[in-house]
């Protein structure tokens, strides 16, 4: 059976895979790619043998940078990274916690001022990168990945 | 050291030197007055939440400072009714004043308005979280009574998970060696993440729930209000209430030199037949708050270096 690539391929940009499926049309928000004006490709449920299911994200035309790849860490840890540059990969960007994460995640504590005063940009201190321990900036609480959820 | 323009919001944010300098400027403001410093400026004192001791305190330490106070101690009166954002009452505030104190029932709040006021920022309490200058003032107590702070071995007895003070006080003699005990009921033990920040810096501790075990080991034991407010649940508090009442049955089973400490208000865990006794130094402990108080007044207003 021939093997067809479920999204075709891309000659510039940035190819971000290995996406949790339920994850990625928050990578979407995250990295803000609703303003951009160039082709962008989103594919999630495809079959992967390490994942079981995965997404894929094509961003024709743009190379993100280290700073806005690790935005995604919270969520897609494990995904890769690929600058292509004439449909060849020019390079390979690692996925890693950065150590303060802004907006993307909510204080788990109801109490903080935070989840209570509008217009509030969340922030928080990575202590360990895995498993993710944060410090809220604000409440200085402490969460751990059970208690950590998404804006 | 330069404490000029700097918010005071968690003791988290000093180091045990920082620490140990606001102490040395404390008591030079205990020994000498200084009834000009602070002329022609003003302190604005927030408090969204009741209090006593640590408003009068602040507006005390002002006043014997020269300076003038100004604010509210209840939210009822002011334009939150209205429904106006923190920050924006802050941003208000910050044109009327030259330091603000701010005490608040939300986590995290003086945090924020440090961030929306140029002006400096002393954190009067926040919510379950932290109360920097009742540290300050535990503190600079210990070292009165004790005449150093390093290596002591330390009883916090109540409510040591809602507590805040027994969380920042934790945190700050971490910086000196001490031998903790955490005295409460299992339901109310420090929490988990507390715990971990002291096995970190390899700090020992003990938990326990029976004051009796431990008392003679102690140099300081302090005792907390087991707090009504802080409770989701009030059948939950009504388990514990009244679970600790020192009195002079203790005396017994303690160190001579032992003190007893309590950051007030206390309901009915120290019995008023210890306040007579050479234990107790809560009132003390309580009159320390001006010096430490105009301490950091006079720092953050840049007229002490």
């Amino acid at each position: 059976m021939k093997k067809e690539l479920s999204v075709s391929a891309i000659k510039e940009g940035t190819v971000i895979d290995h996406i949790p499926s339920n994850a990625t049309l928050k990578v979407v928000d995250i990295l803000d790619l609703r303003g951009i004006r160039s082709i962008i490709s989103i594919a999630t449920n495809l079959a992967s043998k390490e994942m079981g299911k995965k997404g894929i994200i094509k961003i024709g035309g743009k190379d993100l940078t280290k700073e806005e790849v690790d935005k995604i860490a919270v969520i897609a840890p494990d995904a890769t990274v690929n600058i292509i540059k004439n449909y060849n990969v020019k390079q390979k960007i690692e996925v890693t916690v950065p150590s303060t994460i802004k907006k993307i995640i909510k204080c788990s504590n109801p109490n903080c001022i935070t989840n209570n005063e509008k217009n509030v940009i969340t922030k928080f201190y990575v202590l360990n990168k895995a498993p993710l321990t944060v410090r809220c900036h604000y409440c200085e609480r402490n969460m751990n990945k059970e208690d950590i959820s998404l804006l | 050291m330069n404490f000029k323009n700097r918010d005071i919001i968690s003791i988290h944010d000093f180091s045990k030197q920082e620490l140990l300098y606001i102490l040395k400027i404390s008591k030079l403001m205990e020994k000498k007055p200084n009834p000009d410093l602070l002329k022609d400026k003003i302190l604005a004192t927030l408090f969204f939440e009741p209090s006593t001791r640590t408003r009068l305190s602040f507006a005390s330490a002002m006043e014997h400072l020269g300076g003038k106070v100004m604010g509210f101690a209840s939210s009822t009166m002011t334009s939150i009714k209205k429904g106006e954002t923190l920050w924006d009452t802050i941003k208000m505030v910050e044109s009327y004043a030259d330091v603000i104190a701010i005490r608040h029932p939300l986590e995290g709040s003086a945090r924020l308005s440090s961030e929306a006021s140029s002006k400096p920022v002393i954190n009067a309490g926040d919510g379950a979280n932290q109360h920097p200058t009742q540290t300050l003032l535990d503190l600079y107590t210990i070292q009165k009574v004790k005449h150093k702070l390093d290596n002591l071995s330390i009883g916090m007895l109540g409510d040591l998970k809602y507590g805040r003070t027994v969380h920042s006080l934790t945190t700050a003699l971490s910086h000196f060696n001490p031998k903790f005990y955490f005295i409460a009921p299992q339901a109310l033990q420090m929490p988990q993440s507390y715990l971990d920040e002291l096995k970190e810096k390899k700090i020992n501790f003990t938990l326990e729930s029976n004051l009796l075990k431990v008392s003679k080991k102690l140099d300081i034991l302090y005792v907390t209000r087991i707090q009504k407010e802080r409770f989701p649940d009030p059948v939950e508090y009504e388990k514990y209430k009244g679970v600790y009442k020192l009195d002079t049955s203790l005396l017994g089973n303690v160190k001579k030199d032992l003190k007893i400490m309590h950051p007030l208000p206390r309901v009915d865990e120290i019995d008023e037949s210890l306040d007579k006794t050479e234990h107790a130094i809560y009132f003390e402990q309580a009159a320390n708050g001006i010096h430490v108080r105009k301490a950091l007044l006079a720092l953050v207003s840049g007229k002490i270096r």
